[in-house]
């Protein structure tokens, strides 16, 4: 009989807390920097208390100057450190962009290999706070369209742990967009979580009817939805992407093999998206496994609006997903 | 009247331009006869500005240099000839044909490219003098960029960065008057640009871009206070572009005299008359820089001819590194 896991109960955000302080204990070239990262404590209170006992050089409080400290960043990459960048939100991070497509992502390819950026840099996305239409949107999806960076969508409290220490491990580019719903989750988190791997996908509840492909916070929401749905003699095939770019194809094409259904639900908008690009994928590359064609669940079409009723009908919810569901097996 | 160990310096330097002029006169004639394609940007009266500064800087500093780099380059000692094999698009050249023109990097004289988005190098430059501040080195970073990025966000918030955490960098202004084809009095509220250092706490300067010897003395006041630990410096050369900006430019927004009047203050012709002035060198010796310089030319087209294409299978080779840290 193997040793039972001791568990601890732990939040999302003290997870990557906790995976930042370790990452700055094993390795001194690994530094914080961001908007309110240091004396605020951070605007989600992710890096409280780490000032305290890093000190200002390694928690570094930077100016509103999102471009800039994200080229410092790259910067400090080349220059042999191991920087995280925090960047506020998503919407924050379009004043960087040209700092992340056109430095970031394409130094190694442009000097013929000479310069990699070992640069991680975490960000805040997603809706459901109310902090409407320049706060809340889910923008992983373009970043995913990038060559020469890898996205990460931590969901669960051993992703958020585990995926930093690996993420700084590459020595390309690495960005991790953490749902900022999912900071004040709360559950079981081994008290022995370490790296993780951020290759692959996750099944995270197994099926044979339908496989729902998601990530970050619609992970829970799929979840949901599949308890219902099993109560009804539906068994949904959850998977947790974990890495938007690359895509683990397998994964989510072998669970497609079993269940012949496949719905995508993406909190990003629907027209030139990560789900269009699944979506196609699977038509490349599964097309005669389906019985029925590949369906999607995104966010609205709109900016996300601040009326709590307004914002939930822009999103994936858990009703959406079991009303299409239970049409997609019925009809299929 | 120069000291010997001071005539030794200045030869160098006349060399060090003329072979930037010789290449980039060599450069347009490639381009005309379509064996460079792409944008090409000619450093033609600026030659003072880099050659002057390098001189300045020992193998371990940095430099981050814009998208009109061939000089930059040169001066900072990287081959000619794989430069020229780069603007061919060959696998010989110094980014394997990846770059081009306008992207030449080198790892092995630290030479963190070649970025033609204007002002996009800056907190580039920033966050590698950061690197060597939190780990101890004694590094200077010297990052290029014209009087055009002045205007760029990224300028600002670079310079306030590394006013703020007092880092290691050399701004080096390449004000050559015009942002492409728009004069800086059309484009700057309050165009003296040494001037915006003091925004930032940062000291600053300008000089005689024409000068070579008088950018190097600035250069080198700047680098030894950076060195010294006081912290950024921002040094303005004011310089002139004596071709059009790309080789696409009808060059509408100025006047043939103005381009003469600026000729008149040829970096090289200066240099040399002030050197045979003082009767440290004639035209024998001129004759003989010349023919040097046209050899290293020569060898570095020859170079760039003799070079290869890369297989178009290593398309998407280094889109990422071919293997994680251990």
């Amino acid at each position: 009989m193997s040793e039972q896991t001791a568990m601890q109960t732990t939040t999302y955000r003290e997870a990557v807390k906790q995976a930042i302080r370790e990452a700055m204990i094993k390795d001194e070239r690994v530094f914080l920097m961001g908007e309110d990262v240091g004396h605020y404590g951070g605007c989600y209170a992710v890096s409280k208390g780490l000032l305290e006992e890093f000190g200002p050089e390694r928690i570094r409080d930077t100016p509103l100057s999102e471009s800039g400290f994200v080229g410092a960043g790259i910067g400090a990459a080349l220059g042999g450190m191991r920087p995280i960048v925090e960047v506020m939100t998503v919407n924050f991070s379009l004043l960087a962009l040209d700092q992340i497509l056109n430095s970031a992502a394409t130094l190694l390819h442009m000097s013929g290999g000479q310069f990699n950026v070992p640069l991680v840099i975490r960000m805040a996305t997603g809706a459901g706070k109310q902090l409407a239409a320049q706060h809340a949107h889910s923008l992983e999806g373009w970043f995913a369209h990038i060559p020469g960076i890898r996205i990460l969508s931590p969901a669960t409290l051993e992703d958020a742990r585990g995926m930093l220490w690996t993420a700084l491990q590459d020595p390309d580019p690495v960005l991790i967009f953490e749902n900022n719903t999912l900071y004040n989750m709360e559950g079981p988190m081994a008290e022995n979580s370490g790296p993780v791997d951020i290759d692959t996908a996750r099944v995270r509840r197994p099926g044979s009817d339908i496989t729902l492909i998601t990530y970050s916070a619609s992970l829970f929401k799929c979840l949901a939805a599949a308890e219902t749905l099993s109560a009804e003699g539906i068994e949904a095939e959850v998977i947790d992407l974990r890495s938007l770019r690359p895509l683990d194809d397998a994964t989510y094409l072998a669970s497609i093999g079993k269940t012949r259904h496949v719905l995508i639900v993406d909190e990003g908008w629907r027209s030139g998206s990560l789900s269009a690009e699944i979506s196609a994928r699977i038509m490349e590359q599964a097309f005669y496994e389906l019985d029925h064609p590949v369906e999607r669940i995104c966010s609205a079409e709109v900016p996300i609006p601040y009326a709590r009723h307004m914002e939930d009908a822009a999103l994936p919810q858990v009703e959406t997903i079991i009303a299409t569901v239970r049409r997609m097996v019925r009809h299929g | 009247m120069l000291k010997p160990i001071e005539k030794d310096n200045a030869i160098r330097q006349l060399r060090q331009m003329l072979l930037i002029r010789r290449f980039e006169e060599k450069s347009a004639e490639l381009y005309s006869a379509t064996k460079i394609r792409g944008f090409l940007h000619l450093y033609n009266g600026e030659e003072a500005v880099a050659v002057g500064v390098m001189a300045t800087l020992t193998p371990e500093d940095a430099v981050v240099a814009t998208y009109r780099e061939h000089g930059q380059a040169l001066a900072r000692g990287m081959n000619a000839g794989k430069i020229m094999a780069e603007m061919y698009g060959k696998q010989e050249g110094c980014c394997r044909g990846r770059g081009g023109s306008m992207h030449l990097f080198d790892v092995a004289t630290r030479f963190y490219g070649g970025n033609a988005i204007v002002g996009g190098g800056i907190p580039l430059a920033v966050g590698l003098a950061l690197a060597d501040k939190m780990q101890g080195r004694n590094r200077v970073t010297c990052c290029f960029f014209g009087d055009g990025a002045v205007a760029e966000g990224d300028f600002h918030e670079a310079l306030n960065l590394a006013g703020l955490w007092r880092l290691p960098v050399l701004f080096l202004c390449e004000n050559n008057l015009y942002a492409m084809g728009t004069a800086l009095c059309y484009t700057q509220a309050a165009s003296d640009i040494a001037a915006k250092g003091a925004n930032y706490g940062i000291t600053a300067a300008f000089v005689d871009g024409m000068d070579v010897l008088a950018v190097e003395a600035a250069a080198r006041t700047a680098v030894d206070h950076i060195r010294q630990g006081n912290g950024p410096y921002l040094l303005e050369c004011r310089t002139y572009r004596f071709r059009p900006h790309s080789m696409f430019d009808t060059e509408l927004y100025r006047t043939k005299e103005e381009v003469d009047r600026w000729k008149q203050r040829d970096p090289i012709e200066l240099l040399a008359a002030s050197l045979c002035e003082a009767h440290l060198f004639d035209e024998q010796e001129r004759a003989v820089l010349e023919q040097d310089v046209a050899r290293e030319i020569e060898e570095a087209v020859a170079f760039a001819e003799n070079g290869t294409w890369e297989p178009v299978e290593e398309l998407t080779r280094f889109v990422s590194s071919a293997r994680r840290a251990a």
